[in-house]
């Protein structure tokens, strides 16, 4: 049976999968620019942290795990930069988000 | 422990099978340009993992080179598509 450390990395690595994997089906399945890009900025960065803080746990108290925490703080700070300097270069270039109609309410009187 | 590092890098690939999908798709540029930041993260990942697989320690440098590219990259590219430059003269 494997050690409790062991167990709970499993469990980081499963949770950053799954959300890797659910990030990826949102960029395929959502109907428009901006409702994707929820999907891959967040769960971009979501997944990569759970994965890289499962592989800190495995990798003991050495320079392995220092030189995955400076990997995990990259990635933390540039993927969302990144996703907010696109979407404000998308708004420059006037695509517009695809908005609900607003429901048509009848005269109070 | 190595099922379960194989099954994470297994994961990983369906990602970025999944954003090359939207990629070839995409209907504007910027869907490409999503998809490829998407792609760039994973390939970090995937070489986190991979690093831990093979017992060798050197790829984490690697890792760590590839996503200051990726970023780079990217802001070069949107400041490319606003600007129409790269340099500083074409910048109010």
């Amino acid at each position: 049976m494997m050690s409790v450390l062991d167990l709970i990395s499993c469990m980081f690595l499963v949770a950053g999968s799954f959300f890797s994997i659910v990030g990826g089906i949102g960029i395929v399945r959502l109907p428009e620019f901006y409702s994707r890009m929820h999907s891959a900025g967040v769960t971009d960065t979501l997944g990569a942290g759970f994965i890289i803080i499962g592989l800190i746990l495995q990798a003991g108290f050495n320079l392995v795990a220092f030189k995955l925490l400076v990997i995990m703080f990259f990635l933390m700070i540039t993927s969302p930069s990144s996703c907010h300097a696109l979407a404000r270069s998308a708004m420059n270039r006037h695509l517009m988000p695809v908005l609900d109609k607003k429901p048509d309410l009848g005269d109070p009187t | 422990m190595i099922s379960m590092l194989a099954l994470t890098s297994l994961a990983i690939l369906v990602t970025m099978t999944l954003a090359l999908i939207r990629a070839t798709l995409g209907p504007t540029i910027f869907d490409r340009v999503l998809a490829l930041n998407m792609i760039g993260t994973k390939t970090v990942l995937l070489i986190s993992v991979v690093c831990f697989l093979t017992q060798r320690n050197d790829f984490l440098d690697l890792a760590l080179l590839y996503s200051l590219m990726n970023f780079i990259g990217m802001v070069a590219l949107l400041r490319f598509s606003t600007y129409q430059s790269f340099s500083d003269e074409g910048v109010e």
